[in-house]
């Protein structure tokens, strides 16, 4: 075991509606999409017609620079609709289940007699690869670049996450033989973040073929950028892979089952769920087949957390990378001299702007509302005590907003990606959109690369 | 109702409407009254943190009141001993308010016009930060000030101070500062000297008006008693350390009471909206030189009284730590307080034409703000580039 590291900057909101450990549904696949969007930079090819009949890892489309890159169906059925939008660019395919749970049986050698070529042929070729993602910039990773090393978050501290430890408990031996089949692809070696809690008696703890480092703070400590960012930056010309936990099970399953096996377990949870839970479901899971978790009214539904997730609706599907959905009231009301309001104790601030700091067992039920209109960058002191991370927030921004790429290159932008800043947005008084400068300064760093 | 009455009339200042060119005006006025309904945008964050400027910026100007009030009555105070009126306590504070207001009307109607104009013209949003700039002003301006004079200093400030720079968070210098410095040095007359400290002296001076007591304004013709301090110590300016804790002395109105801006302090650092860093690091460079100073034989002021004297409280607690001209990074904020303290007894050390170091000090690290943060970050990124090299 490496160091004990101990972050200090951060922030755990306090939002209502914690998921109960217990699994309150098990979805029989319906509805499925898979969407080119879930991943960065990604130009689709596609290999289907509506109306095709596919089995669970059947490849649906390619990307176009890589055609050996596939996304595969992870359910059996027919294929729905393929759904474009603006320039017809590809937003979803929908595939419809057919009940029969048939999926396409793949050749898999041993892990233990393959090197790093024949490893990434048989991931390629049995669809799994999209699960590993890439450094620099979060994109699907590149089979023919060389990862400094793999990091996978063993912790999940972002807000009503789902736990490891609960939602994977069923996947200890699909989520070692992943890490042994990942071991296989990099020098650097497979390191697995955990957190310093309870560290040796994590149930992950006794995996074999790891690197173990145990991490311990506030969100966004559970980030694999923030752990990659004290463990091993990333620096200029470096290429590291992520791969999620509840993805390293899916690799693994696929080296003991021989097949595309994409359910998990995720957590439905926010302060408008109605029984927040957990719940199986298969990758792609359309919104539809929860909707009693997410009952009447004006609610939006996140595939993701809070934070950093993606508004997907009721008609919606869930994210490739996507453990969670979390459910959230609209917040489509005035609120009368709600900025000169002493207590406001129905709202939550990080800042001591608002007593709120005193009510630190309070959870809240957090809405959607903007809470003040859009200003410039005025405090400069907010942003870099969430981000625990050796970089000046505020000069980042501004080098993405400027488009200066060789500030941004200096100023760290290789190794953020849009959820390591997501508290920097939430917390910022000018309620400037954080996020969108970052995805804005990495799309244009990948367009002069 | 309020919220009839502007969903009534917000079609009308809507894009289309009549008054549609009026959209920023109506918005700036809705938002005050009312927290917004607009929600998050996809993509981004789904919820957000409940605070905002106006809310940061209304506590720096609620942080102002205790000095505001007892430079109400300091102005009547000063005005009752010069001229030996014997008046009650609530007379001094009717003369102070009555003194005081049409400064600050001044200061809000010609400042916020401009910043509505502006926002207008460009289609913005109006910023709320002319709300602490136009709060300042009127306390850091002699009361006797002429209106029109203000109002010019408050029209360049805004304009060339702010405007030209792209509007509020991208000005360097504080605008506050700003406007003083243009009176200092456009009407030097009006700004220094020792008569215009006190409410209706330079008039009464001026016009020959007899006044009663006369051969008290003698004793105190060194009105500020920075100005002779700074050459012969407190005593000879006709008053004491305690005195100048107190306030209960002539200068600008909001700046002489050294305890009520402490309480400023207080609550500007509780809730954490200024920088402790800067107000710390200030009275360290202040007490440093002070006592540089002392030793060599340049002045027998003790260092710590150089702290309770002039503008340096007002100015480290307010102005010295507002965020957009400040520096930006944690360590560059101890370089750049610790220069303002340092810089700021120099100026009074060193040059008695130029009493009030404060103003000068701020003003040239705004300046320079810029250039220490770039070498803070530089070392970041040298750090960076290191990194890559030894692995």
């Amino acid at each position: 075991m490496s160091d004990q590291i101990r972050l200090k900057k951060g922030l755990d909101l306090p939002i209502a509606g914690a998921a109960l450990c217990e699994v309150t549904k098990r979805v029989a696949p319906g509805l499925v999409a898979v969407k080119p969007t879930d991943f960065r930079g990604m130009v689709p090819r596609l290999l289907v017609k509506e109306g095709d009949s596919v089995k669970a890892g059947t490849p649906l489309f390619a990307d176009k620079k890589n055609p050996a890159v596939v996304f595969c169906s992870p359910v059996s059925g027919a294929v729905d609709a393929i759904v474009r939008g603006d320039k017809r660019k590809l937003l979803e395919v929908r595939v419809k289940a057919d009940g029969k749970n048939e999926a396409v049986a793949f050749d898999v050698p041993k892990i233990s007699s393959l090197g790093k070529a024949e490893m990434t042929e048989v991931l390629l070729r049995c669809g799994v690869w999209p699960c590993l993602r890439q450094r620099p910039f979060g994109v699907v990773a590149d089979p023919a670049a060389t990862p400094k090393a793999i990091f996978i978050s063993g912790m999940n501290t972002a807000p009503l996450g789902a736990d490891p430890e609960f939602a994977l408990k069923d996947d200890y031996a699909a989520i070692q033989a992943g890490v042994e089949a990942l071991g296989k692809l990099t020098g650097g070696g497979v390191h697995l973040s955990l957190p310093a809690k309870n560290f040796a008696a994590n149930e992950l703890h006794k995996l074999t073929g790891v690197v173990f480092h145990a991490f311990e703070g506030p969100h966004p400590a559970g980030n694999v950028g923030v752990q990659i960012n004290h463990i091993s930056p990333i620096n200029k010309g470096e290429v590291v892979w992520t791969v999620d936990l509840h993805l390293v099970a899916v690799i693994g399953r696929l080296f003991l089952k021989g097949v595309y096996d994409t359910r998990r377990v995720i957590a439905v949870a926010g302060p408008a769920a109605v029984k927040p839970s957990y719940v199986e479901v298969p990758a792609g899971v359309s919104m539809q087949d929860l909707a009693e978790y997410f009952g009447e009214g004006d609610v939006r539904i996140v595939s993701g957390d809070v934070l950093s997730g993606e508004a997907i609706g009721r008609e919606g599907f869930l994210g490739f990378y996507h453990n969670q959905v979390s459910v959230l009231k609209e917040g489509h009301y005035y609120e009368m001299f709600g900025w000169a309001n002493p207590f406001r104790g129905k709202k939550f601030s990080a800042s001591r702007a608002y007593p709120a700091f005193l009510r630190c067992k309070k959870k809240y039920e957090m809405d959607t509302n903007e809470n003040g209109g859009e200003r410039p960058f005025l405090m400069n002191d907010v942003y870099g005590k969430v981000l625990p991370m050796d970089i000046y927030p505020l000069y980042l921004f501004k080098a993405c907003l400027a488009g200066d790429i060789e500030k941004m290159e200096n100023l760290g932008i290789y190794e953020v990606i849009e959820e390591d800043v997501a508290l920097c947005e939430y917390v910022c008084p000018s309620k400037v959109e954080i996020q969108n400068i970052i995805r804005q300064g990495i799309d244009l760093m990948m367009k002069e690369m | 109702m309020a919220k009839n009455f502007f969903d009534k009339i917000r079609p009308t200042f809507s894009k289309g409407g009549k008054l549609g060119w009026l959209h920023s005006s109506f918005d700036a006025f809705e938002t005050f009254f009312f927290v917004p309904d607009r929600v998050t945008r996809k993509g981004g964050v789904h919820v957000k943190d409940c605070v905002d400027l106006k809310r940061l910026l209304i506590i720096v100007v609620l942080a102002m009141v205790p000095a505001f009030l007892f430079g109400i009555w300091n102005i009547g105070y000063q005005h009752n001993v010069v001229f030996g009126l014997g008046w009650s306590f609530w007379q001094m504070v009717w003369y102070g308010f009555v003194k005081i207001i049409p400064l600050y009307l001044v200061s809000y109607i010609v400042g916020l016009g401009i910043e509505f104009a502006s926002a207008q013209i460009k289609g913005h949003e109006v910023s709320e930060g002319y709300l602490v700039s136009g709060f300042i002003i009127p306390l850091i301006v002699p009361v006797d000030v002429p209106w029109w004079m203000l109002a010019i200093a408050v029209a360049f400030a805004v304009i060339i101070g702010k405007e030209v720079f792209g509007g509020t968070g991208m000005n360097i210098w504080n605008p506050a500062l700003l406007a003083r410095a243009f009176l200092f040095f456009s009407y030097p007359s009006k700004m220094s000297g020792d008569a215009v400290w006190v409410g209706g002296l330079s008039k009464a001076l001026a016009g020959g008006t007899p006044w009663k007591g006369g051969e008290v304004v003698d004793a105190l013709s060194g009105a500020t008693p920075l100005s002779h301090a700074s050459l012969d110590g407190l005593s000879a300016a006709g008053t004491s350390a305690w005195n100048l804790f107190l306030g209960n002395v002539p200068g600008a109105v909001g700046e002489t009471s050294v305890i009520a801006i402490l309480i400023g302090a207080l609550i500007l650092v509780c809730t954490g909206v200024a920088s402790w860093k800067i107000m710390c690091s200030s009275v360290l460079g202040a007490l440093f030189v002070g006592w540089l100073g002392q030793i060599g034989g340049v002045t027998d002021i003790p260092c710590w009284e150089q702290l309770l004297m002039g503008g340096f409280a007002f100015g480290t607690v307010f102005m010295a730590t507002d965020p957009v001209t400040s520096a930006q990074t944690e360590c560059g904020k101890w370089i750049y307080g610790f220069l303002i303290g340092a810089l700021c007894i120099t100026v009074r050390l060193f040059n008695p034409g130029y009493p009030e170091g404060m103003m000068l000090a701020i003003l040239l690290m705004n300046t320079f703000a810029p250039l220490i943060d770039h070498y803070v970050v530089s070392a970041n990124v040298n750090r960076r580039l290191k990194r890559a090299k030894t692995v």
